[in-house]
Order: structure tokens, then C-alpha cells, then sequence
């Protein structure tokens, strides 16, 4: 088994002791198979208990582990150690406060996501004794991309626009949206389109696509939300130039 | 635990130089000056058209300086780059769904590019 010593630089934050962030440099020995959340587990482990970030799965499946990796946003668990030089540097997610080392604060996040309400609102209530909600192949395979979303926030990470408006709602929460409008189960689009159609909502959004470029679950944010704006301005047209049509 | 959260500035003015794709994005932005430009030249082109013939065919012999010739081809760069841009994101913001199956995005992109030539033919052969 190929075994290969790195540098490995992570920006620490002792929010107790430092003013402000600074890199530290550890030597790793790592296997060809080691991904860059092993080498901050060996870290961890054998040279620095200090060290905090976030991680559970190790399979691209929790979300947790986001880090800038040599400036690009990346699962931690799937940014294979063998695709990069011998000097890696890691930085907490981009456009997060820092709360500790590579941990960082993602309340704005939560709360963007909860306002856009990310569950089925059905369109009527039914007893359970009507029986499930039925839904076609075809049916489910219009938001089915959506559903792989894990709330990495990879992509508020790579959004310049997000960067510089904090307001905006934002990749994620507007796919979700999109994803529970689009499902024909759901009664809930008019509650939404009031986040997700604000100006802080689609309208910030400049298509620059960092967001899908960088999802390591290959869901298209910037494609939901450019979708969100062509059905938010037929509505517009719907309402103004024929209010007699219904929505 | 101490809370005492660190923000990281972000440069307003040249964040679109710190990744390849940011200045992809503004490049295709950019397309806008020239292309808009291009608009009003259009529009000094009618103006000097309800003119008469003598100033529309001296402004017609002023596009022929360098900087015009220079500005033109630049225009022409700007539109063909910013049409094939977003030609090639159609398919993100216009997905056709036909049963349990999505239209492959080449199509989509590829209509796009077929309209666009057949209505280039178009005014090409009725404006000659």
C-alpha cells in the first residue's frame, strides 16, 4: 500500500485566544486512498486534539464535512488526498462566519432553509382512510434530482452572490423550494413563491452556475432557480396583463 | 464555549478575479457594454437614414475608419460569445421533460444554434 507525506495547512480559529484566523502546517504520512478527512482525522489523532471540524459519514451522504479545499468547496470525505499536490490547504466553508477552526456558523443557512418551507404541503386534506398520495414514474422523476440535495451548503460556499448579498436566500433552499413545488403532491408553491420570488430570493441570483459546477451530488441549483424565474415571471404576466386567468 | 464568530471580508470589487469560473461569468457580463453599444450605433444609423441618403451614406463611409472596423469586429466577438454562452445554459433554465425521460440538453442547445442560423439565413438573403 503507496504511502505519501503531505503538508497539510489548516486554518485555525481559537476564538478564546486569536483575533484573527492563521494557517497551521502538519506533516501527514497518507495513504492512496485517503481522502482529506482522513488526513485531518490522523491529525486529530496522532499530532493536534485541538483541531475541530465537522464530519460523521465519510461517504458523501451527511453533508457535514464541507471545507474549502485549495479554494474550491469539497466534501472533505470524497476529495481524494492522490488528486492533489503535496501541499494541501484547508479553509473553513467560504461565506460562513468561523466558529472554531474548520467548523463554522450556519444558523443563516437553517433559517433560510425553514423559511422556505422544504416539506409537502398538501393540496387538500385527506383521512388517512382515502389512502396515499399517488404519484406517476414520470411524476416523480420531475424533482427527483432535487431530492439528492444534502444540505452540504457546497454551494452557498462557491456563490459569489451570496458573498455579497448575505440576504439571499440562496442555491440550496431555493432548489428545495423548487423541488416540493414542482411535486405533484403539493399544494404549497403560492406560501413559497412569497420567500423564494422576493427580491432576495431568485432575483439576486446572476446565473454565474458556481453553485452546480461544485455540488458533489450533482443536484443543478442554478438550473432550479432559473426555472424558478421563468414560472415567477409568467405569474407576473399572468397577474398584470390577464388578472381574469387564474393561477 | 466561547462564541466569538470570525467573518472574512469579501472584496466587492474584485472578487471576479479569484476563480476561473468568476471570470468566465463576468466576461459573458461584459458582452452587455458592447452589445449595447452596437445598439446605439444602430440607432445613430437610423437617425442619420431619416437624414436622407447623403448623410446615411456618409455615415455608412465613417464605419469604415479603423476604430469603427476595430469596434465592429469586437461587437461581433462580444455577441457571438455572449449568444453561445447562453445558448449552452438553455437547457438548465428550459428542461423538457417527455415521460419518465428528460430531453437530452445537446437537443435543446442544438435548436438554439439551428434557429439562430436559419434566422441569420434569412436576413441575410433578404437584406442582399
Amino acid at each position: 500500500m503507496s504511502e505519501r507525506q503531505i503538508q497539510l495547512e489548516v486554518l485555525r480559529y481559537d476564538p478564546d485566544t486569536d483575533s484573527e484566523p492563521r494557517f497551521q502546517s502538519y506533516t501527514v504520512p497518507c495513504k492512496n486512498e485517503w481522502v482529506v478527512l482522513d488526513a485531518l482525522n490522523y491529525v486529530k489523532e496522532n499530532l493536534d486534539t485541538t483541531l475541530s471540524y465537522r464530519w460523521s459519514c465519510h461517504m458523501a451522504v451527511c453533508g457535514s464535512c464541507g471545507m474549502m479545499v485549495n479554494g474550491e468547496p469539497k466534501l472533505s470525505c470524497k476529495a481524494f488526498i492522490r488528486e492533489y499536490s503535496d501541499n494541501i490547504r484547508v479553509e473553513p466553508l467560504a461565506n460562513f462566519p468561523i466558529e472554531r477552526d474548520l467548523v463554522t456558523v450556519v444558523e443563516d443557512f437553517i433559517a433560510k432553509l425553514a423559511s422556505v418551507k422544504p416539506y409537502l404541503i398538501p393540496k387538500e386534506d385527506k383521512p388517512i382512510s382515502a389512502g396515499e398520495f399517488k404519484q406517476t414514474p414520470a411524476e416523480l422523476m420531475t424533482y427527483k434530482q432535487y431530492t439528492l440535495c444534502i444540505n452540504c451548503m457546497l454551494c452557498y460556499a462557491a456563490c459569489p452572490q451570496y458573498a455579497l448579498v448575505p440576504e439571499f436566500i440562496g442555491p440550496a433552499a431555493i432548489a428545495l423550494a423548487h423541488r416540493y413545488n414542482q411535486d405533484s403532491r403539493d399544494g404549497g408553491r403560492d406560501e413559497r413563491q412569497e420567500v423564494i420570488a422576493s427580491h432576495e430570493g431568485v432575483w439576486e441570483c446572476s446565473f454565474v452556475g458556481a453553485c452546480s459546477e461544485v455540488c458533489p451530488k450533482h443536484v443543478d441549483p442554478a438550473g432550479a432557480l432559473q426555472q424558478v424565474k421563468v414560472a415567477s415571471t409568467i405569474d407576473w404576466y399572468k397577474e398584470h396583463l390577464m388578472p381574469w386567468v387564474k393561477k | 464555549m466561547s462564541t466569538k464568530p470570525y467573518v472574512r471580508e469579501v472584496s466587492k470589487f474584485d472578487w471576479y478575479f479569484k476563480h476561473p469560473r468568476f471570470m468566465r461569468y463576468m466576461a459573458r457580463e461584459v458582452t452587455c457594454i458592447f452589445i449595447g453599444a452596437y445598439t446605439f450605433l444602430l440607432i445613430a444609423a437610423l437617425g442619420s437614414l431619416s437624414q436622407g441618403k447623403d448623410a446615411f451614406d456618409a455615415f455608412v463611409q465613417g464605419l469604415g475608419s479603423p476604430f469603427w472596423v476595430l469596434f465592429n469586429a469586437a461587437a461581433l466577438v462580444a455577441a457571438v460569445y455572449h449568444s453561445t454562452s447562453w445558448f449552452n445554459v438553455t437547457p438548465q433554465a428550459m428542461p423538457i421533460q417527455r415521460g419518465e425521460e428528460f430531453v437530452p440538453g445537446n437537443i435543446i442547445i442544438g435548436a438554439h444554434y439551428a434557429v439562430w442560423a436559419v434566422v441569420s439565413l434569412i436576413i441575410l438573403v433578404w437584406g442582399v
